[in-house]
């Protein structure tokens, strides 16, 4: 590749920004480029947003933590009792060795130290059931196996994207149980990020497109408007600026697929009508207003050398040199276009937020346009204002020289260029203002209202400004017309002649006080209702005094700014964040989530802007929308829109928790039952650590004879239909905090386990009082003994998971009598045949010599049924609000009755 | 319309792909099946008071008859256990276990008298039992070869390493083993006393007294015509008087498949226990098998466990359908029974007195 060539003069060009080819881009026009590689290796943008992705883990896991500690500790408990007392029984005489069961030599040599240390280490092998390691294996089998149900919930299908669901961790399933706090993005997420022009304001006549559906057809019509119109001059200057001032691209054949990735803000899901006409564009604000140009005649046709087509009302085509492009950042919050028109006056239209524009017209024009901005931005629209400015040749000579010399620049290239940029965007005259809406997702409201029911505080965190953010917090519903709003912004910050600092503390005190003192302790589970007298606040806090209030000049006030801050939002029903950052959304989900009580916390967004707030939160969320898929690739769970998160939550999480959260419970109990009459047995047998079990029944207990059953509950378990779930949000309280794995059910379920335990025993124990059980007098061995117990284990331990299981399908009914059968199969089978490979014949006909004993057939039908009484009892007794929350709460019933009547279905719950 | 609806959809859908670049993930719309959409139809059981107490009922209804049943059958059946330990100076025993040892070759005798004061009907089983005997130490549990009691000859020749320290006594040991070295050896004949005061030998007979796969599948002897050859080469258990081989006169019940060489084979699963010993056969109908008098127990007095605190016994009982006399199922029945009607009355009870908002309730439904 030749850069000079010797007989050229070398031309300088300066590569900014504008060149810059980010990955994915297409080449456009031209077959070939040449290129200079930057920011590579290290420096690539993937390599530097690295962050380490932590590991993400659940409460419940924590939790399995917490109860696996216990197990350990009974674990090592009884093998000390066991050590210890084994060696005070044997201190006895004739009780270590009597002359039927010597010793071997080697026995008798090794130390007594080793010895009691060996013993130790055999006890616990012996008991080490009672570590349920297939636990883990059946967790992460559900939890893999439990995710593809999100995948495959067609109610997560969105026929406009052709895609449903996707889940990139299995992890996290229960984890959507447990949600306290969402904080979600406005624009995407709660917005569909689907610009519409509405409106426009032309020298402060408002014009507003009526017929919307008919839009295409009045193209010859004059705009229609409110009571006046402007001068046409001044209609086709504004529309004129519209179709000239933005960076759009024409794509004129639509329909055709264009090879490569994809393009931000592709509008091509829908085919016009008349003209198959594309536009792309960095932001889809700018094709939602040369789309409304459109409307009212003046179509852009494209950019070609530097030449701007656009087709007037007339139809004719004006031709516009485009002579610099003062791009958009967010700093200045304005673009500007300099064109030349055929005649040859130079013009530069500018147009930018409000308050980046008023400041550089002429003051008397903006107080017309100002109110019509600010009417439009509390509505919810997204306002920009449009001023222009004619240039004297010499003007722009000026200027054109002086924004060369920036582009070339190599130091400071970014600093000049603004300098220029506010040199030359001076002394313009204010022509109109439009409104672009941002649409609601579809059942943003309902949605939001759920999780609100739910109890799941809703903190909206957004770019945008307050007055935009702060209405459609409250066409979502967030906001209610009785919730008093806490502002917390720079505005109110600076009302006062006090320091921003104090007058941040005074604020802070002042909403805390009403907030959180004032208001009457919140009783746990009660809903959001319109009866109760409890106000509502809202909380609003914008960026700046967030970070204000984050790194507090004086360091000692951090911490004291931070829990007042925290007390005011958990006592807000929802809380508005504006403004920010990326990475103070980070932050402030960070914040929450080391909290007192450490909150699960959600994040939800579709931008790259979310991302960092999705990898913080514990759960994060990316919506399939339209910036890209840089929020889906970082979240745990994608989901196509908004309107999806309440089923995800109320439904499929509830679902999870409830199921792995018994899954965790069953595995723990059934294996204290299954090692509790091992240990009983060490009373019986010398403290020599006979095992009470055959070898098989000790594997197979956790890998064949119970797995299949917990797993079954654990996929398809639904304690309450899906529908009562959707319809009832005040459920998912009843699982809040984990509810389902606090000690107390912990307890619970230990005790059982240790009931039952003792249970199976000392029930044989007795029986076994007088070992000839059979009618011809021969007596049972204790072999029989442990396969007594076993049977009786393994019958108790499923048919508590049958009471349990509130859901029976078919496969629940295959794998419960299922394995019961394999268990009779493969003990008959296990005990039927002389095993060639084995040492010793110990179950040799055990199991169905144990049926021909009626007492034994009897004592297993008792010691069954005596286990699961409490059970059974408990299901009489339990209050409303059990430790399972598996029975419906009061209120609840009451929802739910009302939900029978409204579907007067023969489906019961 | 479906059509053009359809081609629509196809349109949106490729424009749209093609924008997400992606062919993977073509349209892939989730299957509306029962199972992937987790609506298969499922029985939804709910327990509840009403469920539950009648069930309450009628498990105490068929579980306090049962267990009435239970008690009076175990009732029925006669038992008697004579000890024989000989621990105290009174015990007609007291001599054989005070010198008692190994190396004498002369068998002690001791003979013990009791009264039956009631005539055993049916069947009568003889057992003996050992209280203080730990057949169920691990130790004690492993240490045995059973391909060697298979009839394997390998194992015969090399047995198995579990049988130390009783696997060689300079030839291998048949049967080896801690099992089978302590083999109860105690012999005991029963004789009833006529009224008259002859002394008449009650027949014991000791087949059937061990499982039957036990007997014919899992104990073997090794393969020949002849057990003393077959044994030739192996030496008998430290602490039995007798060869394997010479442990019967009957081929059928000699070697490894000597009943009572099985039944002490199995062993027991607590530290007291007792195994069938004989069986004592009704002769008919009219004469009850053991009538109400005197009877003397002869015991020869092989068998040591005063070392380990250990004590023996005989014990005569009859058999029911049930097997032998054992009064906690029966109690545990009735109190079972018992408890759930209790439950029931208190339950309904309580129901009535509380739940009577959920019942309006649910019949509003």
């Amino acid at each position: 590749m030749h850069i000079y060539k010797a007989d050229q003069e070398p031309a300088v060009r300066s590569l900014g920004p504008e060149n810059l080819l980010l990955k994915g881009a297409t080449l456009k026009n031209t077959k070939k480029i040449n290129g200079v590689a930057v920011y590579t290796g290290m420096e690539t943008k993937m390599a530097l947003n690295y962050q380490g992705k932590s590991q993400k883990r659940s409460a419940v896991e924590k939790s399995i933590n917490a109860f696996l500690l216990v197990y350990l500790c009974i674990l090592i408990s009884k093998a000390v009792v066991c050590t210890t007392l084994k060696y005070v029984w044997q201190s006895k005489d004739g009780q270590d060795e009597p002359w039927y069961n010597q010793k071997t030599q080697k026995e008798k040599d090794t130390n007594m130290y080793v010895k009691m240390f060996t013993d130790f280490l055999s006890f616990m092998v012996l008991f080490n059931f009672i570590i349920p390691v297939s636990m883990y294996v059946t967790v992460e089998m559900q939890k893999f196996l439990g995710s593809f149900f999100i995948t495959w919930d067609k109610d997560f299908f969105d026929p406009e994207i052709q895609e449903g669901a996707l889940v990139n961790t299995s992890d996290l399933n229960e984890e959507l149980g447990q949600v306290e706090y969402v904080f979600t993005d406005k624009t995407g997420t709660l917005t569909q990020n689907n610009m519409e022009f509405i409106e426009c304001c032309i020298d402060g006549f408002q014009y507003r497109h009526r017929d919307e559906l008919d839009g295409f057809t009045v193209t010859d019509g004059p705009v229609s408007k409110l009571q006046q119109k402007a001068g046409l001059e001044k209609e086709e200057l504004f529309l004129r600026a519209l179709c000239l001032c933005h960076t759009v691209q024409v794509k004129e054949d639509g329909a055709e697929e264009t090879p490569g990735d994809q393009v931000d803000g592709v509008d091509g899901m829908f085919p016009q009508p008349e003209e198959e006409r594309c536009f792309i564009a960095s932001s889809p604000d700018e094709i939602a207003l040369v789309k409304g140009a459109m409307r009212y005649g003046f179509t852009f046709l494209g950019l070609e050398s530097k030449n701007m087509k656009i087709k007037n009302r007339q139809n004719d085509i004006e031709e516009y040199k485009l002579l610099h492009v003062l791009n958009f950042d967010p700093v200045r919050r304005r673009m500007s276009v300099i064109v030349q028109t055929k005649s040859g006056e130079t013009l530069l239209f500018c147009k930018g937020a409000d308050s980046s524009i008023f400041p550089r017209v002429k003051p008397e024009e903006v107080e017309r346009i100002r109110l019509h901005v600010e009417r439009n931005a509390t509505e919810g629209y997204r306002t920009l204002c449009v001023a222009f400015k004619q240039l004297s040749a010499e003007e722009y000579a000026v200027a054109d020289t002086g924004l060369r010399e920036a582009r070339l620049a190599l130091q400071d290239r970014e600093d000049k260029l603004m300098a220029i940029y506010n040199q030359v965007e001076t002394g313009m005259s204010l022509i109109g203002a439009t409104a672009v809406e941002d649409r609601l997702q579809e059942e943003a409201a309902e949605t939001m209202e759920a999780l609100q029911g739910a109890g799941i505080k809703v903190w909206v965190l957004t770019g945008d400004k307050m007055e935009t953010a702060k209405s459609t917090c409250y066409a979502c519903r967030l906001f209610q017309r009785g919730t008093e709003l806490l502002e917390l912004t720079v505005r109110t910050l600076e009302d006062g002649r006090t320091k921003r600092e104090d007058k941040l503390l005074e604020l802070l005190r002042d909403y805390h006080r009403r907030a959180v003192q004032d208001a009457p302790p919140v009783k746990a589970g009660v809903t959001r209702s319109w009866s109760t007298a409890n106000q509502e606040y809202g909380f609003i806090i914008d960026g700046a005094t967030l970070s204000l209030l984050m790194n507090p000049p004086r360091d000692a006030d951090a911490c004291l700014y931070r829990n007042l801050f925290l007390q005011i939002c958990q006592n807000s029903t929802a809380v508005l964040c504006c403004r920010m950052a990326p990475l103070q959304k980070a932050q402030i989900v960070k914040m929450v989530k080391n909290s007192k009580g450490s909150p699960i916390t959600l994040s939800i967004g579709d931008g790259a802007n979310d991302v960092s707030m999705i990898l913080e939160a514990h759960v994060g969320i990316g919506v399939k929308g339209k910036e890209g898929r840089q929020a889906v690739r970082n979240s745990d769970y994608a989901i196509p829109k908004l309107k999806h998160l309440k089923k995800l939550l109320l439904a499929h999480g509830h679902l999870y928790y409830v199921r792995i959260a018994h899954l965790v419970q069953y595995f723990f109990y059934k294996n204290l039952c299954f090692i509790l009459p091992q240990f009983l047995y060490q009373f019986f047998c010398g403290y020599s650590q006979q095992p009470l079990y055959d070898a098989a029944y000790l594997t197979m207990y956790n890998i064949c004879f119970t797995s299949m059953p917990i797993l079954a509950y654990s996929l398809l378990e639904q304690h309450m239909a899906i529908e009562v779930l959707l319809d009832n949000a005040t459920l998912y309280r009843q699982i809040a905090k984990n509810a389902m794995l606090r000690w107390r059910p912990f307890l619970y379920w230990t005790v059982l386990g240790i009931f039952q335990g003792l249970m199976f025993f000392f029930g044989v124990r007795f029986l076994f009082s007088n070992p000839a059980l059979q009618d011809n007098g021969q007596v049972f061995g204790n072999w029989s003994y442990g396969t007594i117990v076993f049977t009786v284990l393994v019958f108790t331990v499923t048919l508590k998971l049958a009471l349990d299981t509130r859901h029976w399908t078919w496969i629940n009914h295959f794998v419960i009598w299922g394995s019961l059968a394999f268990y009779v199969f493969f003990s008959f089978f296990w005990g039927g045949i002389i095993w060639p490979f084995l040492k010793q014949q110990r179950l040799y006909f055990v199991f169905a010599n144990m049926l021909s004993s009626v007492s034994a057939w009897l004592v297993i039908i008792i010691l069954i049924l005596l286990s699961l009484l409490p059970e059974l009892l408990l299901v009489v007794l339990r209050k409303p609000r059990g430790p399972h929350s598996r029975q419906l709460s009061e209120e609840t019933s009451t929802y739910t009755d009302r939900w029978l009547l409204s579907h007067p279905s023969p489906i019961s719950i | 319309m479906a059509a053009s609806y359809n081609a629509k959809e196809e349109d949106g859908h490729l424009s749209g792909s093609s924008g997400l670049g992606g062919t993977a993930i073509r349209t892939r719309k989730p299957d509306n099946t029962a199972f992937k959409q987790q609506r298969l139809p499922a029985w939804q059981p709910i327990l509840t008071a009403g469920t539950v107490l009648p069930a309450f009922f009628v498990i105490g209804l068929i579980f306090i008859p049962i267990g009435i049943g239970l008690f009076v059958t175990s009732n029925n059946i006669k038992e008697i256990e004579i000890e024989y330990t000989g621990t105290e100076t009174s015990s007609p025993c007291f001599n054989c276990s005070h010198n008692f040892s190994w190396n004498s070759t002369t068998p002690c005798k001791c003979v013990l008298s009791f009264f039956l004061d009631q005539p055993f009907e049916s069947n009568v089983f003889m057992y003996y039992g050992l209280s203080n005997f730990y057949q169920n130490h691990r130790r004690y549990v492993k240490s045995r070869d059973d391909s060697q009691l298979n009839g394997d000859l390998n194992s015969l020749k090399d047995p198995s390493k579990e049988c130390e320290p009783y696997r060689f006594n300079e030839k291998p040991i048949a049967p080896c083993g801690a099992i089978a070295n302590s083999m109860f050896n105690d012999t005991l004949d029963l004789f009833y006393i006529d009224p008259n005061g002859t002394k008449n030998p009650i027949p014991l007979i000791k087949k059937g007294i061990a499982w039957w796969t036990d007997k014919h599948v899992k104990f073997r002897n090794p393969a020949g015509s002849n057990l003393t050859a077959v044994f030739r080469d192996t030496a008998k258990p430290v602490n039995w008087l007798k060869p394997v081989y010479e442990l019967d006169t009957d081929s059928e019940n000699n070697g490894f498949i000597n009943e009572d060489f099985i039944v002490w084979m199995r062993t027991a699963a607590l530290p007291t226990f007792r195994k069938l010993y004989r069986i004592i056969q009704k002769k008919n109908n009219m004469t009850p098998t053991l009538p109400r008098g005197n009877y003397t127990l002869e015991v020869t007095y092989n068998y040591p466990v005063r070392s380990f605190e250990g004590r023996k016994r005989m014990i005569l009982s009859t058999i029911s359908w049930m097997g032998g006399k054992n009064p906690f199922l029966g109690i545990a029945y009735i109190t079972v029974g018992s408890i759930c009607f209790f439950l029931g009355v208190v339950l309904l009870f309580i129901h009535h007195k509380y739940g009577n908002r959920n019942n309006s309730s649910d019949i509003s439904n």
